[in-house]
């Protein structure tokens, strides 16, 4: 999988709701599309499931379908409860994951 | 007027499948609407103005914009070493940051070279003269992105092409190229991007088919790509035969739809849909 784009505040205040954004390149290949020299199916891969982890304990998840776009773009919204990681999952068909870390301060 | 406009292509149309197909009037765009106004030079508007608002958000934050997956890739291919001379973009021009203004006057005929030449061309010649690496594709992730890279400094800039001296051959071509009905559909550039814009042709709104946003990211494509890629959409759509990207047709024609976008600001990466 290719590199994620994630933009989450550096610091918070206690009890505050922040934005989190996050980007995942990825082709989202469906499974329909047919190789145009070959005529043969191209096998979907997709990234099948998303998950958000804020110090161990998972605030965000989403199930992925085929038709999702190429290159999921997610917005979601959490409370600022303690310092400490974001942990970002995506799963690909096949099982590899993709995770990235972000911290945050809380106050 | 709009009667007389939709009844030539009608004629134009006429005996093919496009003869029912519907040229139709949309409402008008409000061009005073504050939304658009940066995408508004007079008489002149890039298709941003008909896009839906949805896609507008996508192209006014770059974080939700896709085009910076390609535009990150770019940024850390700038300062990497590649090929015999040992070099990186960087080695020779320092900061991408100076390049500022530089893609707005492409293309243009540079003595050098002895030849009319996009953005692209320049960093082709760059990569394989300069720097003795490898070609990148024309439509390959890199080259799409070191595009976008490149023209992304100029963001907001007016596109400022010249149609005198040396380029002045390739405007005329390019002109031709522009108004010239071709392909089973019989349809020029003009007819739709001059003579239709603000109507529908099937489920699109057409615009001025303005160049000032590629490479640009479009939803249809699912990725990143090239002027000379919609060019080619926009040749195919009318049957026509589409030309290859980076031939001297659709430089020339890069010329001549750029000098219609004099004065609109650079977009670069914009998205549609
Ligand atoms: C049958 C009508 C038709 C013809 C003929 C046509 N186009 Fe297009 N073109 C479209 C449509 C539809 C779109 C997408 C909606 C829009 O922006 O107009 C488009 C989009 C474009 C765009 C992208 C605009 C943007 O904002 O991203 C460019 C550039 C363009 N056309 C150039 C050309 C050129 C050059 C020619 C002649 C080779 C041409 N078109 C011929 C229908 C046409
Ligand atoms: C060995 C030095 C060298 C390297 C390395 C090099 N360039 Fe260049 N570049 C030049 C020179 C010299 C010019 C002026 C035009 C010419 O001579 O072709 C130029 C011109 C350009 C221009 C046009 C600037 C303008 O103001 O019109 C762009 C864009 C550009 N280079 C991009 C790149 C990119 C992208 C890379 C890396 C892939 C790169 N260059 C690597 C020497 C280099």
């Amino acid at each position: 999988m290719a590199k994620a784009r994630i933009k989450v505040p550096s610091s918070a205040k206690k009890g505050e709701i922040f934005e989190i954004k996050t980007l995942m390149s990825h082709n989202m290949e469906t499974g329909r599309r047919k190789d145009k020299k070959t005529g043969e199916l191209i096998p979907r891969k997709i990234i099948n499931k998303f998950e958000c982890v804020y110090n161990g304990k998972t605030v965000f998840s989403a199930d992925f379908h085929p038709s999702i776009s190429a290159n999921p773009y997610l917005a979601f919204s959490c409370r600022a409860t303690e310092s400490g990681k974001l942990e970002f999952r995506w799963t690909e068909d096949g099982g590899a994951v993709t995770s990235e870390t972000k911290e945050i301060q809380v106050s | 007027m709009v009667a007389f406009k939709l009844g030539a292509l009608f004629v134009a149309a006429a005996g093919f499948v496009m003869a029912n197909a519907a040229v139709y009037a949309a409402d008008a765009p409000n061009l005073n609407d504050p939304k658009i106004a940066k995408y508004v030079a007079g008489d002149k508007w890039s298709g941003y103005v008909t896009s839906t608002p949805e896609t507008r958000k996508m192209q006014d934050d770059d974080f939700e914009n896709p085009s910076f997956v390609w535009v990150d890739q770019a940024r850390a291919l700038w300062d990497k070493v590649d090929g015999k001379a040992g070099k990186s973009c960087a080695s020779c021009h320092g900061e991408v940051e100076k390049l500022k203004g530089a893609s707005t006057t492409y293309p243009k005929f540079v003595d050098k070279h002895n030849d009319l030449i996009t953005v692209e061309h320049q960093i082709g010649i760059c990569r394989t003269k300069y720097m003795e690496a490898d070609a990148w594709k024309w439509e390959g992730d890199q080259m799409l992105g070191m595009s976008a890279l490149v023209r992304l400094q100029s963001r907001g800039m007016p596109v400022n092409v010249s149609i005198d001296g040396k380029n002045k051959p390739f405007y005329e071509k390019g002109r031709e190229f522009y108004y010239q009905r071709r392909g089973h559909f019989d349809f020029s550039c003009a007819h739709c991007h001059v003579d239709n814009y603000g109507n529908m042709i099937r489920s699109e709104l057409l615009s001025h088919g303005m160049p000032n946003g590629f490479p640009q990211y479009r939803l249809k494509w699912q990725k990143l790509g090239s002027m000379h890629r919609r060019f080619r959409g926009c040749n195919k759509n009318t049957r026509a035969e589409p030309y290859k990207q980076g031939s001297p047709e659709y430089t020339a024609l890069e010329l001549y739809t750029m000098w219609r976008a004099s004065g609109l600001p650079v977009e670069t990466p914009a998205v549609r849909k």
